[in-house]
């Protein structure tokens, strides 16, 4: 905002007019902290969304059923709202995600900052990169339509539906988070531990599996735990790729269904405001909700506990 | 590494807690440096797999009939107009209102705040709020945008999506934001102060110039996020079938990925085809934006 000078007020040039840009300071450093205050208004709406609701819901099933409730069905004659049902589900598929995406994203992370040159490490950072932006609804499609078949062929006995391709499109989904996060860790461990190790005649596997992997481990362990934090909050890979039948059990090569993939069906359905399948919502995403967040705070204070410092 | 290629010298073989063992080792670490490079190799292969199964069956139905039509209930007349225009104008939405509340409240952060408690809660929420699934921001729009304030949104409509996913991409943008102030050198705050500029006048003619390829480029990314997330607007009640193009900000809506998370969950394989279709127009609008993001990275980074 440059003050408009003419020359006629020559002597006028230099007006510091302190006053106003302090005016200005204060009114813009109000506004600015009143948007900054919105991330708080957004936690404070969250949780008193999902409390309000969740405790009508907790006014009509009580809260014993919904933890050993066999059945999910919420939107039957006869309800049950077993959430063990979805959460069994939920917990599987992330299992078998992480399965994948540990060993996937541990390499790759050991691969880009201790064996990749340069070069190949700045064309493969990116490549990575487009991984971990793609849709999670192409992943979707992917998992249903070209993984799923393409498992059948190894195992005849799998659904259409199932888990286990979930599972494993969704582990490509993380595969670059816990890459991206490992990598930063590793790359934070000094040189000269390396150098320590290949002094005392470690090859370089051991000093990367010996030395350099233990060193980082609160930022690996962290990366892998936001990993199934990320994994268990996801919704159309599961959605599509697992099915939306409710049952209870472990076995991958059948339709499940997860809590977010129970969300999805109970919105589709255009619920009416006030009933127990509107409030079944908020029970599930509370559910969700503090699940997710144990794991997010679980992973800060792992690293907060855990972090070797060397300087 | 040199390290490596020297092998150490034999030591006294009737030592016996020593067995350096070289051969053996170097077969191990051979076989690491393999499985690494593979677990590189099989991500990338994934995705050059999913790209080309995408292409393979999304282009024979791809073609300006289907870019300018109507959802249909047959597949080969089913076009994605009203999906395409929907999510432009969430974009639009997403774009307008999170600019101002991002680029704020990060500057709030990185010049204006003391290190009070505020602050700090506001750091603790914007770090949480990043690790909230993006569903449960959905649940939160229902509640809030469609039902509370259903007199200004007008229900499940284009501004009741939109801002929900302001919500959801707001803590990506106030990082980026931030990122993009540390960049600036003190320096050219100093040489301000130095000139007598109070605080204001520094940070409104230089610094949040000089910060601003880094804001528009995470503001650019994280719209990107924005218009390929589905499940908030699921959760919302975006609705599926929209034979008609929305009209206004409180006008009922469908988004791309909405529309093709609708024809990949029929049973009919030719719908199947014309997800694909979409999710070719989807990834193209995606490209397009991340390659406006690195053009004004890459352009501006040199002119510095």
């Amino acid at each position: 905002m440059t003050a408009e000078i003419s020359r006629d007020t020559a002597p006028d040039l230099w007006k510091p007019n302190r006053d106003r840009s302090r005016l200005i300071e204060g009114i813009v450093k109000v506004i600015c902290g009143a948007f900054a205050a919105v991330s708080i208004i957004t936690t404070l709406g969250i949780v008193a969304t999902l409390f309000f609701e969740t405790l009508s819901f907790f006014g009509e099933v009580p809260f014993w059923q919904f933890l050993t409730d066999p059945k999910w069905t919420p939107l039957f004659a006869s309800k049950q709202f077993g959430i063990f049902v979805l959460v069994s589900a939920t917990v599987m598929i992330s299992f078998i995600s992480i399965a994948v995406a540990m060993p996937l994203g541990l390499l790759s992370a050991v691969c880009l900052s201790e064996y990749a040159t340069p070069r190949v490490r700045k064309f493969l950072k990116p490549v990575l990169e487009i991984l971990a932006g793609v849709p999670t609804v192409v992943y979707g499609y992917f998992a249903l339509l070209t993984v799923t078949p393409f498992l059948q062929i190894f195992l005849p006995g799998l659904k259409g539906f199932n888990s286990l391709s979930a599972g494993i499109v969704l582990g490509v989904m993380i595969t670059p988070m816990v890459a991206s996060l490992s990598e930063d860790a590793i790359y934070a461990v000094p040189q000269r531990l390396r150098d320590g190790a290949y002094a005392l005649g470690a090859t370089k596997r051991e000093t990367v599996t010996n030395v350099v992997l233990p060193a980082a481990l609160s930022g690996i362990v962290s990366s892998l735990i936001l990993a199934v934090s990320r994994a268990i909050g996801e919704t159309m890979i599961v959605t599509l790729a697992a099915g939306a039948n409710p049952t209870l059990g472990l076995n991958p090569f059948v339709p499940v269904m997860t809590m977010t993939a129970s969300i999805v069906q109970v919105s589709k359905g255009d619920v009416p405001h006030g009933t127990i399948g509107y409030q079944t919502l908020f029970a599930v995403g509370t559910t969700l909700f503090v699940m997710t967040l144990a794991l997010n705070i679980f992973s800060f204070w792992f690293v907060r506990r855990f972090r070797e410092k060397y300087d | 590494m040199a390290v490596q290629d020297n092998q150490p010298a034999a030591l006294d073989p009737a030592a016996p807690m020593f067995k350096p063992n070289v051969s053996g080792r170097y077969k191990l670490d051979r076989i690491f440096a393999a499985l690494a490079w593979g677990a590189t190799a099989i991500a990338i292969a994934v995705l050059v797999w999913l790209i080309l199964t995408i292409l393979i069956d999304g282009l024979g139905s791809l073609d300006w009939q289907f870019i300018t039509s109507f959802p249909s209930r047959k597949a080969e007349r089913a076009g994605i107009l009203p999906a395409l225009v929907g999510t432009l104008w969430i974009m639009g939405v997403v774009a307008f209102v999170s600019f101002p509340l991002g680029v704020g409240a990060g500057l709030f952060l990185e010049e204006f705040a003391e290190d009070n408690w505020f602050t700090q809660l506001v750091e603790i929420n914007i770090s949480n709020l990043a690790g909230v699934p993006s569903i449960i921001y959905g649940l939160l729009g229902l509640a809030a945008f469609v039902r509370l304030f259903e007199s200004v949104t007008n229900g499940r409509t284009i501004l009741s999506g939109g801002l929900t996913l302001v919500l959801l991409i707001l803590p990506v943008i106030i990082v980026a934001t931030r990122e993009a102030f540390r960049a600036v050198p003190d320096s050219l705050r100093w040489a301000g102060y130095a000139l007598g500029a109070t605080k204001w006048e520094v940070i409104w003619n230089h610094v949040l110039p000089s910060a601003l390829p880094g804001i528009m480029t995470g503001m650019i990314l994280a719209l990107s996020r924005a218009i390929g997330e589905t499940a908030p607007l699921i959760a919302i009640g975006a609705a599926a079938f929209i034979p008609f193009l929305p009209e206004g900000l409180q006008s009922q809506f469908t988004v791309l990925p909405i529309q093709i998370y609708n024809w990949v969950g029929r049973p009919q394989a030719e719908f199947h085809d014309i997800a694909a279709s979409g999710i070719i127009v989807l990834m193209a609008v995606l490209l397009t934006m991340n390659g406006v993001a690195v053009y004004i990275r890459n352009r501006f980074q040199k002119t510095r």
